[in-house]
C-alpha cells in the first residue's frame, strides 16, 4: 500500500462528518482540541473586554461609568471568565490537541468523554455569558464568600449563575483530567517508558492529578452553598451551627492548588520550547520532573495563606507561612533549569523566544512579591489591596499568558500548517510587554498606598488618581498588543504559505506528521527508544507514512491504536474507539438541563434530566459489548496483542480509578467539613442529636460488607467459567441494602434546616444512597450483559470495574453510616 | 524586604542576558545540574527563604496579643455599612463610625460582625483583621501619638463597600478619661 492511499483510507476511517454537523459528532482529539482552544479564546477575549472596563471605571476618582451593582458584576466575571473559562480549558485544549502526538498515539483514551467535556464546558460557559448580558450575572467577587453570597444578602439569582454555571464547567474540568490521566499513563507510542515521555506529558499528567484532587473541594463548596440557598440547609450560617470559614476553607483548598494547575501546563510548554529555541536539550529532566511533583504536592498544604487575616491561631499562621515561603523551592530549581539549558545552548530570538523571557521578567517578580506577602505581617497589610491584585497577575499573565503565546506562535505551524513571516508579532510582543508592566506595576504601587482592591470608585482626595490613569493607560497599551497578536494569528492562517515539515527542529513527535494534523494523527506508530525521536531519526515522519510503524494496516474502517504497560511503555493490549457520535452533545445538553432546572427551580424537570442521563449513559456503555470472544490482534512486527474487552485492567477500569480518585477527595472534603463544623463552628452542640438504631447500621454495613465479597466471588467464577449472574445480583442486593440504610438516616437526620448537624447527615446519607444507586445501576447492567451473553470468561473487562465501584460505595457508605450513628451515641 | 527582591531579580535577570553571550559554556552535563539546579534551584532560595521566614516569624510574634500586659478594652462590630464601637471600660457609651482609644497603652479591640464578613484595617496602625459571623478576633494595637487615624473595611461587602471606612480618634490621657466620662473635648 502506498503512503498516498494508506492516507485516504485512514482519513476515511477517521475524519470527522465534514461541515459543521461534524463539529458536534465528532469525538477526534484533533478537532476537539482546536474547538477547546478557540473557545477558551473567545472567553479569553470576553475576560480582557471586561478588564478593559474595570480599568476605564479605575482610571478616574468618582468614575460615574459604572454603579457599584455593575462594576461588581463585571470584576466577578473577568476573574470567574478568566480563571475557569480561559485558563484552565486553555490548559485541556493545548493537552487534548498535544498529548496524542507528543506520546505517539492516534487519540486519547476516552474520545466521547473528551467531547462531552467540551459540551459541558461550552454549555456551562455560555449560560454564565447569557447571565452577564441580562445584567444578572454573580456579583459576589471570584471567591464567593458567603454569607455575603448567601440568600439573604445576595437574594437574587446572581450566585446561583456562578455555583451552577461553575460546577457544570467542572464537570470538564475532572472529564479532561481522568482523560489526560489515563491517557499518558496507558496510550503510549511502544517503548516509551516514563522517564522517556516528552517534559509535557510529564506537566500534564500532575496537572491533571492536581485537578482532580483540587476541584472536588470547590464542586462540594458550590453544592453546599447552593443547597443552603436553595432549601435552607445552613452549612455557612453561624447562628445554625454552620459557618462561613468552611467555605474559605474549601474554596482556597481548591484556590491555591488552581494557581499550580494553571502554571504547570505553562511551564510544560516552556520545557518543551525553551530547548528547541536554544538548539540543546533540556538540562536536568529528572529534576524538572521532580520539581513539578514537589510543587504538586506542597501547592496543597497552602489554603491558609488566603486566609491570614480570618483570626487563624498563631501556630497556624506559622506553620503556613513557612510552607507558603518553601513552595518557592521548587518553582526556583525549575527557573534555573531553565537559565541553565539557556546557557547550555544558543538561544536564538524568534517570537517563542521573546515571550519566553518576557515570561521570565514577569513572573520572577510575580514570584518575588509571593514571597513577600506570604510573610504574615506583610500580607496583614497588602491583603485585599490592588497590590495582591497587581501580584496576582504577574504569577498568571506571566505564567500562564506569556508561555500560552509563546506555545501559540511555537505550534502555530502545526495548526495551520504555515509559518509566520510578519514582524507584526515583534511588535505585539512589546506593547503587551510594556502595556502589562506600565498596568501592574502602577497597580503594586496603588496597592502600597492603600487601595482597596474591589472598589468601583475613590476620592481625589485619596491621591491615587494619576497612578491609576497609568495603570489603565498601560492597560489600553497591553490590550491593542493582544488585539495585534490576534491579528497576526488570523493573518497566518488566511495568508501565509504551505511550511515544511518540522520548522524549528524540534526532537519531539508531534512533528513527525504532515502539518496541518491528518485526522487519523499517525499513520503508523513508532517505536520509541530515546526522548528526542526525532534528534535521532530525522526521517521518522517518512517511514511512520509508509506505515512501517505499529498499525499501518488500515482495518475494516476501524479506529485502532494499541495501549502499553505504564511504567515501561511495552504494548499491552489493543483498542477499539468508538466512531462518530452525537452521544456526548447530547448527554452534556441533558446534563446542562438538569443544571438549568436546579438553577430556574423547576424541581420537576430534575428527575427527568437525571433518568435521561441515566439512560443515556446506559446507552453509552452498553456499545461497548461484543457478542464473541475477540482473537488476538495483529499489530504488525509481528506482535499480537489480546483486545481490551479480555484483559483484567482495561481503559475503563483505569478511568474509574481516576474517576473514584476525584470522587474520594470529594468524599473526604466532605468528611473534613463535617468535622470542621464540629469543632470550629459557634453553634455546636446542635440541639437534638441523631438517633442512632443498631438495626440500620448493622443491616447498611452488612450489605456493605456483602456486595464486595459477592463481586469477588462473581469475578472468580466468570474466569472459571462458572455462571457469574447470582453473584452479581447479590451484589447489587448489597448495594440496595447500604442505599436503603442511607435513606433512612436521611429522613431521619434531626431537622436539616435548623442547624447544620442535620443538613451534613443528610447530605452524608444523600452521597451514599447516590453512590448506591449507581452501584446497583452498574450491577443491574452487568447482570443484563452476563444475560445476552456480552460477557464470557474471556470478555471479562467489565467485572472488574463493577467490582471497583460497588468496593468504593461499601467503604464510603458504611463511614457514613458510622459516622452519622456514632455521632449519635456519643452525645 | 524590597531590597532584597529587587537584587534577587537583578540576579536572574543578568544569568538571563549573559546566556545570549556568544559561547557555549564549557563543562558536561553534570556539572551544570550541580551548579545550576543544586545550588541556584535549591540552595539559594532555601537560604534567602530561611532567613526571610525566621524575619517574618519574630516582627510577627511581636504583633500578637501578649498575656501579662493590661490592655485597654474595646469592641468593634461591624453591619453593613456602618461600625459600632462599645468600650469595656464605660459600658453605656456606643460610637458609630469614629473609634476613640488612649495613646501610648495596649488596645485590644474584638472584632465582630452582625452580617457578613467585614475587615477592620487601619494601616498606620495596624494590619487587617476579619471579622467574621460567630467568631470573635482580637486585634491588639497600640498607637504612639495621639491623632487621628483613617481606617477602611477591608473585605468586600457589596453595594456600599467603597465608601465603608471609620476614623480613629487617639486621645491623650486626659483626654480619654473625659471621653469615658462621656464629655469629649
Ligand atoms: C488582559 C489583561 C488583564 C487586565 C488588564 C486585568 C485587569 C484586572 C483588574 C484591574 C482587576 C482588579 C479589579 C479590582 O479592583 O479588584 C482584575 C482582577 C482579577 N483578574 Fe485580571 N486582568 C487581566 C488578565 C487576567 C488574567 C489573564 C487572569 C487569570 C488567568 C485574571 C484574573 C483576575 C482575577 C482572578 C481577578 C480578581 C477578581 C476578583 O477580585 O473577584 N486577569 N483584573
Ligand atoms: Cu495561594
Amino acid at each position: 500500500m502506498r503512503a498516498l492511499e494508506r492516507h485516504r483510507k485512514l482519513s476515511a476511517i477517521w475524519a470527522s462528518e465534514t461541515g459543521f454537523r461534524g463539529w458536534f459528532s465528532t469525538v477526534n482529539h484533533n478537532d476537539l482540541g482546536r474547538m477547546f482552544l478557540f473557545t477558551a479564546f473567545l472567553f479569553f477575549i470576553i475576560g480582557g473586554l471586561l478588564a478593559m472596563l474595570i480599568r476605564v471605571q479605575l482610571a478616574t476618582p468618582h468614575s460615574a461609568f459604572a454603579g457599584p451593582e455593575i462594576y461588581n458584576q463585571i470584576f466577578t466575571m473577568h476573574g470567574t471568565v478568566m480563571m475557569f473559562l480561559f485558563a484552565i480549558p486553555t490548559f485541556e485544549g493545548l493537552a487534548i490537541y498535544l498529548l496524542p502526538k507528543l506520546l505517539g498515539t492516534r487519540d486519547l483514551a476516552f474520545p466521547r468523554l473528551t467531547a462531552y467535556g467540551f459540551w459541558c464546558y461550552a454549555f456551562g460557559g455560555t449560560m454564565l455569558i447569557v447571565a452577564m448580558v441580562f445584567g444578572i450575572a454573580p456579583d459576589g467577587g471570584w471567591f464567593m464568600y458567603p454569607p455575603l453570597s448567601s440568600a439573604i444578602h445576595s437574594p437574587g439569582i446572581n450566585a446561583d449563575f456562578w455555583l451552577i454555571g461553575i460546577t457544570f464547567v467542572e464537570i470538564s474540568a475532572i472529564a479532561a483530567a481522568v482523560e489526560i490521566t489515563v491517557s499518558v499513563l496507558k496510550y503510549r507510542a511502544p517503548g516509551m517508558s516514563l522517564e522517556k515521555m516528552p517534559i509535557f506529558a510529564w506537566y500534564a499528567l500532575v496537572t491533571a492529578l492536581m485537578i482532580l484532587t483540587g476541584f472536588p473541594p470547590l464542586i462540594l463548596g458550590s453544592v453546599l452553598l447552593e443547597l443552603e440557598r436553595a432549601f435552607g440547609l445552613p452549612f455557612f450560617q453561624a447562628d445554625l451551627g454552620g459557618d462561613s470559614l468552611l467555605w474559605q476553607h474549601l474554596f482556597w483548598l481548591f484556590g491555591h492548588p488552581e494557581v499550580y494547575i494553571i502554571f504547570l501546563p505553562a511551564a510544560g510548554v516552556i520545557s518543551t520550547v525553551l530547548p528547541v529555541m536554544c538548539r540543546t536539550t533540556l538540562l536536568g529532566y529528572g529534576w524538572i520532573v521532580s520539581a513539578a511533583l514537589a510543587l504538586a504536592f506542597l501547592s496543597f498544604g497552602l489554603w491558609v495563606h488566603h486566609m491570614f487575616t480570618t483570626g487563624i491561631p498563631h501556630l497556624g499562621l506559622a506553620f503556613f507561612s513557612a510552607a507558603s515561603t518553601l513552595v518557592a523551592v521548587p518553582t526556583g530549581v525549575q527557573i534555573f533549569a531553565w537559565i541553565g539549558t539557556m546557557w547550555k545552548g544558543r538561544p536564538e530570538l524568534h517570537l517563542p523566544m521573546l515571550h519566553i523571557l518576557g515570561f521570565f521578567v514577569t513572573f520572577v517578580i510575580g514570584g518575588l512579591t509571593g514571597v513577600m506577602v506570604a510573610v504574615v505581617p506583610f500580607d496583614w497589610q497588602a491583603h485585599d489591596t490592588a497590590f495582591i491584585t497587581a501580584h496576582l497577575h504577574y504569577v498568571l499573565f506571566g505564567g500562564f499568558v506569556f508561555p500560552i503565546f509563546a506555545g501559540i506562535y511555537y505550534w502555530l505551524p502545526h495548526f495551520t500548517g504555515r509559518r509566520q513571516f510578519f514582524r507584526l508579532g515583534e511588535l505585539a510582543f512589546a506593547l503587551v510587554f510594556s502595556g502589562f508592566h506600565i498596568t501592574f506595576l502602577a497597580m503594586h504601587w496603588a496597592g502600597l498606598l492603600g487601595q482597596r482592591r474591589r472598589i468601583s470608585a475613590y476620592a481625589p482626595e485619596d491621591g491615587w488618581t494619576t497612578i491609576n490613569l497609568i495603570s489603565s493607560v498601560g492597560s489600553f497599551i497591553l490590550a491593542i498588543g493582544i488585539a495585534m497578536i490576534l491579528i497576526d494569528v488570523l493573518l497566518h492562517v488566511f495568508t501565509a504559505r504551505r511550511s515544511r515539515r518540522n520548522p524549528w527542529n524540534a526532537s519531539t513527535l508531534e512533528w513527525a506528521m504532515i502539518t496541518p494534523a491528518p485526522a487519523y494523527t499517525f499513520a503508523s506508530l513508532p517505536q520509541v527508544s530515546s526522548r528526542d525521536p526525532l534528534a535521532r531519526e530525522p526521517e521518522l515522519a517518512t517511514t511512520l507514512a509508509r506505515g512501517e510503524g505499529f498499525l499501518g494496516t488500515p482495518r475494516d474502517g476501524l479506529r485502532e491504536t494499541l495501549a502499553v504497560d505504564s511504567a515501561s511503555g511495552r504494548p499491552e493490549m489493543h483498542v477499539l474507539y468508538p466512531a462518530n457520535t452525537r452521544l456526548p452533545i447530547i448527554m452534556s445538553a441533558v446534563t446542562g438541563l438538569f443544571f438549568l432546572s436546579l438553577l430556574l427551580k423547576f424541581y420537576w424537570i430534575v428527575p427527568l434530566a437525571l433518568a435521561g442521563v441515566i439512560v443515556l449513559a446506559w446507552k453509552w456503555v452498553r456499545s461497548l459489548g461484543l457478542r464473541d470472544d475477540p482473537a488476538m490482534q495483529p499489530v504488525g512486527h509481528d506482535l499480537n496483542l489480546p483486545s481490551s474487552a479480555t484483559v483484567e485492567r482495561a481503559p475503563g477500569w483505569w478511568g474509574s480509578v481516576f474517576l473514584l480518585t476525584a470522587n474520594g477527595t470529594f468524599f473526604a472534603a466532605l468528611l473534613f467539613g463535617f468535622a470542621f463544623l464540629w469543632t470550629v463552628a459557634p453553634g455546636w452542640p446542635p440541639p437534638v442529636w441523631f438517633t442512632p438504631s443498631v438495626a440500620e447500621l448493622a443491616l447498611g454495613v452488612a450489605g456493605a460488607v456483602i456486595a464486595p465479597l459477592a463481586m469477588r466471588r462473581a469475578i472468580r467464577r466468570n474466569r472459571a467459567g462458572d455462571a457469574p449472574l447470582f453473584s452479581v445480583l447479590i451484589a447489587l442486593s448489597g448495594s440496595a441494602v447500604l442505599g436503603i440504610a442511607c435513606a433512612a438516616l436521611m429522613l431521619r437526620a434531626p431537622a436539616p434546616t435548623e442547624h447544620a448537624y442535620g443538613s451534613t447527615l443528610l447530605v452524608l446519607g444523600g452521597y451514599g444512597l447516590f453512590h448506591a444507586i449507581i452501584a446497583a445501576l452498574m450491577g443491574g447492567f452487568l447482570a443484563r450483559q452476563i444475560r445476552c451473553g456480552y460477557t464470557s470468561a474471556k470478555r471479562r473487562a467489565a467485572f472488574p470495574i463493577v467490582a471497583l465501584w460497588v468496593k468504593y460505595t461499601s467503604i464510603t457508605g458504611a463511614i457514613i453510616l458510622l459516622a452519622a450513628h456514632l455521632s449519635g451515641m456519643l452525645s | 524586604m524590597l531590597a532584597g527582591a529587587a537584587a534577587i531579580f537583578g540576579l536572574v535577570m543578568i544569568l538571563l542576558g549573559l546566556s545570549f553571550r556568544n559561547r557555549r559554556s564549557s563543562g558536561e552535563e553534570a556539572g551544570q545540574i550541580r551548579v545550576w539546579i543544586l545550588g541556584l534551584g535549591l540552595g539559594f532560595p532555601a537560604l534567602v527563604l530561611g532567613a526571610l521566614l525566621a524575619y517574618g516569624l519574630v516582627i510577627g510574634e511581636r504583633l500578637v496579643p501578649r498575656q501579662g500586659v493590661e490592655a485597654v478594652q474595646v469592641s468593634a462590630q461591624a453591619r453593613r455599612w456602618e461600625w459600632r464601637f462599645t468600650y469595656a471600660d464605660a459600658p453605656a457609651l456606643e460610637t458609630t463610625g469614629v473609634l476613640h482609644i488612649p495613646a501610648g497603652r495596649p488596645v485590644d479591640i474584638a472584632i465582630t460582625t452582625a452580617d457578613v464578613i467585614h475587615s477592620f484595617w487601619v494601616p498606620r496602625l495596624a494590619g487587617k483583621l476579619d471579622a467574621i459571623p460567630g467568631h470573635t478576633n482580637t486585634l491588639r494595637l497600640e498607637a504612639d501619638a495621639p491623632g487621628t487615624y483613617q481606617g477602611v473595611s477591608a473585605e468586600f461587602s457589596g453595594a456600599g463597600y467603597d465608601g465603608f471606612a471609620f476614623e480613629v480618634v487617639v486621645h491623650d490621657n486626659s483626654g480619654w478619661a473625659a471621653f469615658l466620662r462621656g464629655q469629649p473635648e
